[in-house]
């Protein structure tokens, strides 16, 4: 037959073979179906009427008990983020006989959206009919009204009571606390549908999505007995539900509040730490945006306004905005230098108003015409003397510099429980060489010397390096959850935070010096932010720090004149008291003239009002949640990782 | 010789004037099958006719496929073998780094359209299988065990990995029949299987937790009934009460009050079998082992080596579908997510079938035409 292959196969023996196999294999799969048929006997026949009589019985179905999310406080125990009482109107749509002609006569009585009824749709798909599905939620009041007298009209559509997530504090918690929303395909991916039984919302942003399963909670069943359609009878027995733990952050809200209020709606963002132990104080990034618009579906006209914003609301400029340094680098700079031994503690520099690079024309400049004359640290902390930070990074170089200012959490995460943090840029000539594939010129490491060029930074990133600092170098991990509790009556645990890293400054005494420097910042006859810090009552630290938005290279050009956007952006870092620092701040204005004119004194206001709250304000007056932290948050340690 | 080539080209050149090249007994117990698919969709998808027409859909690109591969001349399909498998180890490898799918990875997003590369190799191993052996003196010798071992072993493994222990079973399996087929003698057989069972107490370590529970609720359901037994307890309630005619059609209260889980697809048989008792379950399970047997004399009666190993591992692997469907829905064995054969809803499981059978209608068409 086939002469190709005969010469070494002998075809017919293995067709004779192949043969064999194949009844021998029909054979058994005959027997193993015969076995099948037989259970199916067995079953069908032999226990027919048992489990006919079973089926008859078998009216009992399991429901699921959604869990009540955990609420959200700050340090006092003010609530952020709460749970309340409304209606939803669900539809069994086997007990309808139209729905397209229902929800068209329903929305004589309740106004349904079209987007509700696209989203109806989408639920309906794949699933048998006896499970009611939400069609619109949060009823108002006259809704439900009105519906209860037409009721008769619609058969199989309900009003059910549910809880459902607000926030009473809108948009001043939009970032930090986010929001939840409806669980959308992207989240049915991960998710473990027997945990979410019966859940139909879910945390889509900040707190609420970094700690969605502790807020979560568990689903409890209850065993209802259905009849023959398939409607609930009654109620066997039931296993509750385990709600979700309540959580604390260390926020404070009189704090939060007097952050967001310096800003008066423009653009900036601020952020506050307790140095001693990495609690987050305020966290607030303006314009902000209320997250109760998105828990039950935004409508299409708020989100359009929102995305169209050229303030950019939703965007969580604390977390993620990238911003230049400026000369709030200069401290961190000052203490890389000490330690590592380019400069001693009594170096000085002479400013003549330009610096230069040895051999090269260029010229980098002082803020004042004609320069500062022999300064110090102290004097070029106070005055923010260029001179001396150029030729500081010139002598360091760029390596060891970023290298140092890595220890000061620099180009990394802070690690702060909120997701999708920015990470900024350490310039290295390692970093160039991989994002442009180009070497490093010394102009660039004279520039970054205060903080210019390709340093990016986010105000949490500046915030924890200050906090670091105010620490002498002792390193707390920076978080918002302070503590969480299971329940109402159960005690509240502090939540577990991780363990400081010591302090990596080697010599006091250079810290002790920097810090000298930034008490003339805002002490000294000539600090720059000595104008906006005139009679505190207590000591504060500072620097501040202004950021050209394009050309450095230009002349001394006031851009007051200019249109907001090509303006400076003016920040702002300080922790205070001195002697024994209780807050750290780092305060970013996206659009300003300069950091010791438009953010220092807003950056006093937000520390007086922890520090020094003016009379009749608050009541409970100075330093909330320090010495004796109030009520719902008493059974915390103040420094819990020490 | 030459007469003989003669009469061949005249007969070939007859034949595919005369009718299409394919197997109409075949045709029709497929077409059978598959419509008794749908009318239990229609019923276990609570008379949705979406789902009617989705896998209506599902069924015309699998009839595509079919008419395509049976277009193909064994010869080139041989050809070709080693290419389809190594795509399809490729696409398994790929899956594992990219791949997404709710708890286990077994998608592969191509854009335009979402696929299971296993589904591809349910195919392609029993195609590389008998090209292995196709070159090979048969019986297959020691070297041979071990070489056809690691060609299963491979998919298979990626497979159980994703972790998708249904499909890598019937991946096993049907390099495995060929493997029989291909006369590999019975004390090989049994020392092959003795290996696989003492290496079965390491596999189970490799296990995923929840296909331990699986086998630990397939021991002894009754122990948590509203735990992990209760999908085994409610299917074999709904066979039971089924009777020897059935509940009727759309009459099923277990999977009409949802007491069954997955009515749709992996539970169908068990919704039928309510509805058209056991009757209707004796008819199913006649039609295939119909199926069965007609693919084991296409194979029998084909051109070569490989066109009868892997025509025979079609046939069989159909087989393993229906008993471990059904042996799940009856309690006989553990709950393993294998569908009903053409009617099951869903996956591509559908087009992949029929493309398979489409091989076998190739191999058919170019049968011997010497008895």
């Amino acid at each position: 037959m086939n002469l190709r292959r005969s010469k070494l196969k002998d075809s017919a023996r293995e067709v004779a073979l192949f043969q064999r196999r194949a009844i021998v294999g029909f054979l058994i799969i005959v027997v193993f179906l015969g076995v099948l048929a037989a259970r199916f006997v067995h079953l069908q026949v032999v226990r027919h009427d048992e489990f006919a009589t079973r089926a008859d019985q078998n009216r009992i179905k399991l429901r699921p008990i959604p869990p009540a999310r955990g609420l959200i406080f700050d340090r006092n125990g003010t609530l952020l983020a709460d749970n309340t009482a409304a209606f939803r109107l669900e539809v069994v749509p086997e007990q309808v006989k139209d729905v397209d002609a229902l929800l068209e006569n329903l929305r004589d009585v309740v106004p349904v959206t079209d987007d509700d009824v696209k989203r109806f749709k989408e639920q309906r798909k794949g699933r048998r009919g006896f499970n009611s599905l939400p069609l619109r939620f949060r009823l108002s009041e006259d809704e439900v009204a009105k519906f209860a007298v037409n009721r008769w009209r619609f058969h199989g559509v309900e009003v059910v009571p549910y809880l459902t997530r607000t926030y009473p504090r809108g948009a001043e918690f939009g970032h930090v606390v986010g929001y939840v929303s409806r669980i959308d395909e992207a989240d049915l991916r991960d998710l473990d549908v027997t945990r979410y039984a019966g859940t139909t919302h879910i945390g889509k942003t900040g707190i609420e999505r970094y700690y969605e399963k502790q807020l979560h909670g568990e689903p409890g069943y209850e065993r209802v007995e259905v009849n023959a359609d398939g409607r609930v009878l009654r109620v066997l027995d039931s296993t509750p539900p385990t709600p979700g733990r309540n959580l604390y952050l260390s926020i404070d809200v009189r704090l939060q509040e007097a952050a967001e209020a310096v800003f008066d709606g423009k653009p900036g963002a601020a952020v506050a730490i307790d140095p001693r132990n990495g609690e987050v104080l305020a966290m607030v990034s303006v314009p902000s945006f209320d997250p109760n618009l998105f828990v039950n579906g935004i409508s299409h006209f708020d989100y359009r306004s929102l995305i169209g914003s050229p303030l950019r609301p939703l965007l969580h400029r604390a977390l993620v905005g990238t911003y230049k340094p400026g000369s709030t680098m200069k401290p961190f700079m000052g203490i890389a230098g000490l330690e590592q031994g380019v400069r001693r503690l009594d170096d000085t520099v002479l400013s003549t108003g330009e610096f230069h690079i040895p051999g090269q024309a260029r010229g980098y400049r002082d803020h004042r015409r004609g320069g500062h004359g022999r300064v110090g640290l102290v004097e070029s902390l106070a005055q923010s003397v260029n001179t001396y930070f150029y030729s500081l990074a010139l002598d360091m170089g760029i390596d060891r510099m970023s290298g140092y200012l890595a220890k000061f959490g620099f180009g990394a995460r802070t690690g702060i429980d909120l997701g999708g943090e920015g990470v900024g840029v350490l310039p290295s000539k390692d970093w160039k060489r991989a994002m442009f594939d180009k070497p490093w010129y010394p102009g660039e490491t004279v520039i970054a010397g205060i903080g210019q060029g390709y340093w990016v930074v986010t105000p949490v990133q500046l915030a924890n390096a200050t906090a670091i600092l105010a620490a002498r170098g002792e390193h707390h991990p920076i978080h918002l959850l302070r503590a969480t509790q299971s329940g109402f009556n159960a005690p509240i645990e502090p939540a577990v935070v991780a363990a400081a890293e010591p302090s990596f400054i080697v010599n006091m005494a250079h810290w002790e010096r920097v810090r000298d420097g930034l008490v003339a910042v805002v002490a000294g006859p000539t600090g720059t932010a000595a104008r906006a810090f005139a009679g505190t009552p207590y000591t504060a630290a500072g620097k501040t720090g202004t950021a050209q938005n394009f050309s450095r290279t230009g002349n001394e050009v006031d851009t007051r004149g200019l249109s907001d956007a090509q303006r400076h952006q003016a920040l702002f870092v300080a922790f205070a008291p001195v002697e024994q620092p209780q807050i750290a701040l780092a305060l970013v204005m996206e659009v300003a003239a300069s950091g010791s004119r438009d953010a220092a004194p807003l950056a006093r206001q937000i520390l007086d009002s922890w520090l020094a709250p003016p009379p009749g304000t608050t009541a409970s007056a100075a330093a909330p949640g320090m010495q004796a932290p109030p009520a719902p948050a008493a059974t915390v340690p103040a420094e819990p990782a020490r | 010789m030459i007469d003989l080539n003669l009469d061949r080209l005249a007969a070939a050149a007859r034949s595919q004037l005369r009718r299409p090249r394919l197997d109409l007994p075949l045709l029709l117990a497929l077409v059978l099958v598959a419509m008794i698919g749908l009318v239990t969709l229609y019923s276990a998808g609570d008379k949705d006719a979406s789902i009617v027409l989705n896998q209506g859909a599902r069924f015309l690109m699998g009839g595509i496929a079919l008419i395509v591969m049976s277009r193909i001349p064994p010869s080139t399909l041989r050809n070709w073998t080693p290419w389809f498998y190594a795509v399809g180890v490729v696409l398994l490898v790929l899956v594992e780094l990219v791949g997404e799918g709710r708890g286990s990875n077994r998608w592969l997003d191509l854009k335009f359209v979402r696929f299971q590369p296993s589904e591809l190799l349910k195919l392609a191993t029993p195609m590389m299988v008998a090209w292995y052996l196709h070159a090979r003196t048969l019986p297959p010798d020691w070297r041979d065990l071990f070489m056809v071992t690691v060609i299963i072993g491979i998919p298979a493994g990626l497979i159980a990995e994703q972790p998708d222990l249904g499909t890598s079973l019937l991946v096993a399996a049907s390099g495995a029949f060929a493997l029989f087929l291909s006369g590999l003698s019975w004390w090989r057989i049994a020392s092959l299987l003795g290996t696989v069972a003492a290496a079965a107490p390491v596999a189970w370590h490799f296990l995923h937790e929840y296909q331990r529970n699986r086998v630990r609720m397939f021991m002894d359901p009754e122990s948590d009934p509203l735990g992990n037994g209760w999908h085994i307890i409610q299917s074999e309630i709904a066979v039971g009460a089924g009777g020897v005619f059935g509940k009727g059609w759309h009459q099923g209260s277990q999977s009409r009050l949802e007491f069954l889980p997955e009515h749709t697809t992996d539970f169908v048989f068990s919704v039928f079998s309510e509805e058209f008792g056991l009757i209707g379950v004796l008819l199913l399970i006649s039609l295939y082992v119909f199926i069965i047997g007609r693919s084991l004399w296409i194979a029998a009666n084909a051109k070569d080596t490989y066109s009868r190993l892997l025509a025979g591992s079609i046939g069989m692997s159909f087989f393993v579908y229906v008993m471990v469907n059904g042996g799940m829905i009856t309690g006989l064995l553990p709950v393993v997510g294998v569908p009903l054969p053409l009617v099951s809803y869903g996956g591509t499981s559908a087009v992949s079938l029929l493309t398979g059978f489409g091989v076998l209608m190739s191999i058919h068409a170019h049968r011997k035409l010497v008895r």
